[in-house]
């Protein structure tokens, strides 16, 4: 079977620190402090997104009403890659694979559930109410702006994108495995050209609660990512981002002049059960000389904080002979939106011909300009990902 | 053996099945030929203040008691049960050790009522802020409700290999996760897969949100009557529950080691719509796409089709739009097309998955199931529906549609295995 090279022409990337490659470049090269909001989901601190100019990329506020702020984000960012790749007259053909969470629900709503019935004694009684309560509470437009899919439904209804359309589910792990496809299908000849990636909304109480019952989460104000794990509770802070890619086979990129930001060499994903400690570790070493034969010059961690994948991470990185750069110390941890965003700054890295500033106090060493950068995936839960992207020649 | 693209044949060597009319791939199999419904009222909450009150519930052994699990479990608990089924009905690997990946299609999953009420009390307080500060320690209720939860577990109980796929397309989920299964082994990743559609959301938000579309039959007097594919008096698809698993396997492997060979899953297309979030735009061109892509892929023609399996959820406008993209495709000598859903309901996630199976039992056994509930004949569908009563007839190829909210459009092609 041929197998194509596959190339990075756009990204969509949002996160605390702004958006779009400008401004996360200059900010992460530059060295710059977390933006973080450490009061209104508090004792919980999150890295809230920026102000978007939703118009821009959202053009129809009738379009914008069908969505909460998740489905917003998402669409939003997928439309600066869509822009990004000068593309906007290839979304015909353009495949989809969206890494999507759940929408918001309607919290006041629940909160006014919850005081009423939590503590009914008559189940029937109870759940006639239930219904009732909801029959008159739920907003129409609100079950779409929830459903998962419907995050790719409005990337194609607002910018076109139709020719194909898939959601992964799965935290971490679903957001890996949509670009280790996407990138799979072009590399095959299963079209030329794809969008993918994630969205997450950090500024969220049902996402706080889900995140906070598996104990990784971070409790009280913003102290760096490598300093968490030690302190005996969680050390996840989650912050708002969004990771578009535009990916495309070199050919097809080539043909029509686009601008390769660089090439996307492998993807690959494990899910080891993580029953003894080592299991992950071992996992994403295996993977390595799938992803990156000739080695690596720089890491970009998609560590996240929760105390066992750190550790299993951290095991997994001292093997690796390259500096190292750890995101989400400053921009929090983004669930589907981080995998995609950290290929992102991989690739903005490449096409700048440089590299980042420490992010974290644990980041060590330096590269001048790296031709090759691996970026790893060590699910909060389940799941080791690598990516390797490599320097291409200019257009 | 390879395809007219070059590409390895795939193959379908076990099949798991449950749906509202019972547990098996041969016990749902014999009540769809005999046209039974599944549809009924729902026992299993209070249905007071809901529009409708009808369901094909599939009622879980463990329920039996009264208690209820929430969604997610439903889902691991069917799909578990459609892929016991269809793992030993193919005979590969051992007993918790396939050696392959699995693609499960399923619905969102979210924290239910009954744990945010189990918080509500614990915190003595309803508001979230309150419920996260007592969430510490309820690790259950953690990976339970996270998305990869029921994939993981599914992965671990049957020692599937590498990261588990669970993924989305509404009601094209199903078809989507064999899709993604069929281009793993196509691209050699894998020689043998297990390709989920699974779905459980059958409780009174849900009903409420689909009632909110104005989705929902209210047929709610005659359960059995309420689901009315391509009839005139249809008015919105029935709600219900179900899963479907199939072994699928690279043909080759599965001759060398002698498998039964139940018949080929021979293509594949999809098409996004961008029209409207809930419709499919007035011209076809997805859901007329998806269907071509899928034919192409399969590398036949039209006139080879000989039986739709169609996506017929028995709302006003899926059907009328179905019956267009069917001429739009097929001109004038369309194929005949029924709806597995106006017996099973709309199984949702779990639809295009059990469809599929459908269709492979159809070229099997030589006989297409009916699409009941047909007693007036709308004037504006003009395909044979294959009418109340099963049908003898020679198929070799069937073309399945799965057409999904969002405008994510699925066709399969599913045909016997090569003379």
């Amino acid at each position: 079977m041929i197998r194509r090279q596959v190339v990075i022409t756009g990204t969509g990337l949002v996160s605390a620190l702004g958006e779009g490659p400008d401004a996360h470049w200059n900010a992460l090269s530059a060295g710059t402090a977390p933006v973080v909001d450490e009061a209104s989901y508090a004792p919980w601190t999150v890295h809230p997104l920026p102000a978007l100019s939703l118009d821009t990329q959202i053009p129809k506020k009738g379009d914008q009403r069908q969505m909460e702020p998740w489905q917003r984000l998402g669409t939003y960012a997928a439309g600066l890659a869509i822009d990004d790749a000068g593309a906007r007259d290839l979304v015909a053909d353009m495949h989809l694979i969206v890494a999507a969470g759940g929408g918001e629900r309607d919290v006041p709503l629940d909160e006014q559930v919850n005081a009423e019935l939590a503590n009914a004694n008559d189940p029937a009684q109870a759940g006639a109410r239930l219904n009732e309560l909801l029959a008159t509470g739920l907003r129409p437009t609100l079950f779409l702006a929830q459903l998962s899919n419907l995050l790719a439904g409005n990337i194609s209804i607002v910018h076109g994108v139709t020719g194909s359309s898939r959601t992964f589910m799965g935290e971490e792990s679903a957001a890996a495995d949509a670009v280790r496809i996407a990138h799979a299908r072009l590399a095959e000849g299963r079209g030329e050209i794809a969008l993918v990636g994630g969205a997450f909304t950090a500024q969220r109480w049902d996402l706080v609660l889900l995140y906070r019952g598996g104990d990784g989460m971070w409790e009280g104000p913003h102290k760096p990512l490598s300093e968490r794990p030690a302190s005996g509770q969680g050390g996840m802070i989650l912050g708002g981002m969004a990771g578009f890619l535009v990916l495309e086979t070199e050919e097809h990129a080539r043909a029509r002049g686009a601008r390769i930001l660089a090439r996307l060499d492998s993807v690959a994903s494990d899910a080891s059960r993580r029953a003894a400690p080592g299991e992950a570790a071992e996992a994403a070493r295996a993977l390595l000389p799938r992803v990156a034969p000739e080695g690596v010059e720089a890491v970009i961690s998609g560590a996240s904080g929760a105390p066992d994948a750190w550790a299993e991470e951290e095991a997994f990185l001292r093997g690796l002979d390259a500096p190292v750069r750890r995101p989400a110390n400053l921009i929090g941890h983004g669930v589907e939106g981080a995998f995609p965003a950290h290929v992102a700054l991989a690739a903005l890295a490449l096409s700048r011909g440089g590299f980042y500033g420490r992010m974290d106090p644990a980041d060590s060493g330096d590269a001048a300009a790296p031709s090759r950068i691996l970026v790893t995936g060590f699910g909060q839960w389940r799941g080791e990902a690598l990516a390797a992207l490599s320097r291409a020649e200019k257009n | 053996m390879r395809d007219h693209l070059g590409r390895p044949l795939v193959a379908v060597t076990g099949m798991g099945a449950v749906t509202s009319l019972g547990f098996g791939v041969q016990d749902n199999w014999s009540r769809l030929l005999a046209g039974q419904s599944g549809i009924r009222r729902i026992t299993r909450f209070p249905t007071e203040h809901l529009k409708t009150t009808i369901a094909g519930c599939v009622d879980l052994p463990e329920e039996a008691g009264g208690e209820v699990l929430t969604s997610p479990l439903r889902v691991e608990r069917m799909a578990g049960f459609a892929m016991e089924e269809a793992v030993a009905a193919s005979i590969l690997g051992a007993k918790g050790s396939f050696p392959g990946p699995l693609f499960l299609g399923m619905p969102p999953v979210e924290v239910e009522w009954p744990d945010r009420f189990l918080l509500t009390r614990e915190a003595s307080n309803p508001s979230y802020a309150a419920m996260t500060a007592v969430t510490g320690g309820h690790r259950a209720i953690y990976e339970n409700y996270l998305f990869g939860g029921v994939g993981e577990r599914l992965a671990a109980r049957f020692g599937t290999r590498g990261a588990p796929i669970s993924l989305t397309t509404a009601c094209a989920t199903g078809a989507s996760a064999i899709q993604l299964g069929v281009e793993a082994i196509q691209r050699g990743e894998c020689t043998a897969c297990i390709a989920v559609g699974a779905d459980g959301s059958v409780h009174a938000e849900a009903l409420i949100r689909f009632s909110l579309l104005s989705a929902l039959s209210t047929r709610n007097e005659e359960p059995e009557k309420a689901s009315r594919p391509f009839e005139k008096n249809r008015a919105g698809f029935v709600m219900s529950e179900g899963a479907a698993a199939l072994v699928l396997e690279d043909y080759e492997a599965a001759r060398a080691r002698g498998a039964t060979i139940i018949g080929l899953v021979s293509g594949a297309g999809e098409r996004a719509d961008n029209f409207h979030r809930t419709r499919s735009n007035p011209d076809g061109r997805a859901i007329v796409g998806a269907m071509k892509n899928a034919l192409d892929d399969a590398g036949l023609e039209p006139g080879q089709i000989s039986y739709v399996n169609g996506h017929g959820t028995g709302t006003p406008e899926n059907d009328k739009m179905e019956n267009f993209g069917m001429r739009a495709v097929f001109g004038e000598n369309a194929p005949p097309i029924s709806s597995n859903k106006s017996m099973i309901g709309h199984t949702l996630s779990a639809a295009g998955a059990l469809e599929a199976v459908f269709s492979l039992l159809t070229i099997r056994d030589g006989r297409l199931p009916p699409t009941i509930n047909h007693d007036e004949p709308d004037p504006s569908i003009t395909l044979d529906v294959v009418p109340n009563v099963a049908r003898d007839a020679t198929v070799r190829h069937v073309l399945s549609n799965s057409f999904g909210f969002g405008g994510q459009n699925v066709c399969l092609v599913l045909s016997g295995e090569p003379a």
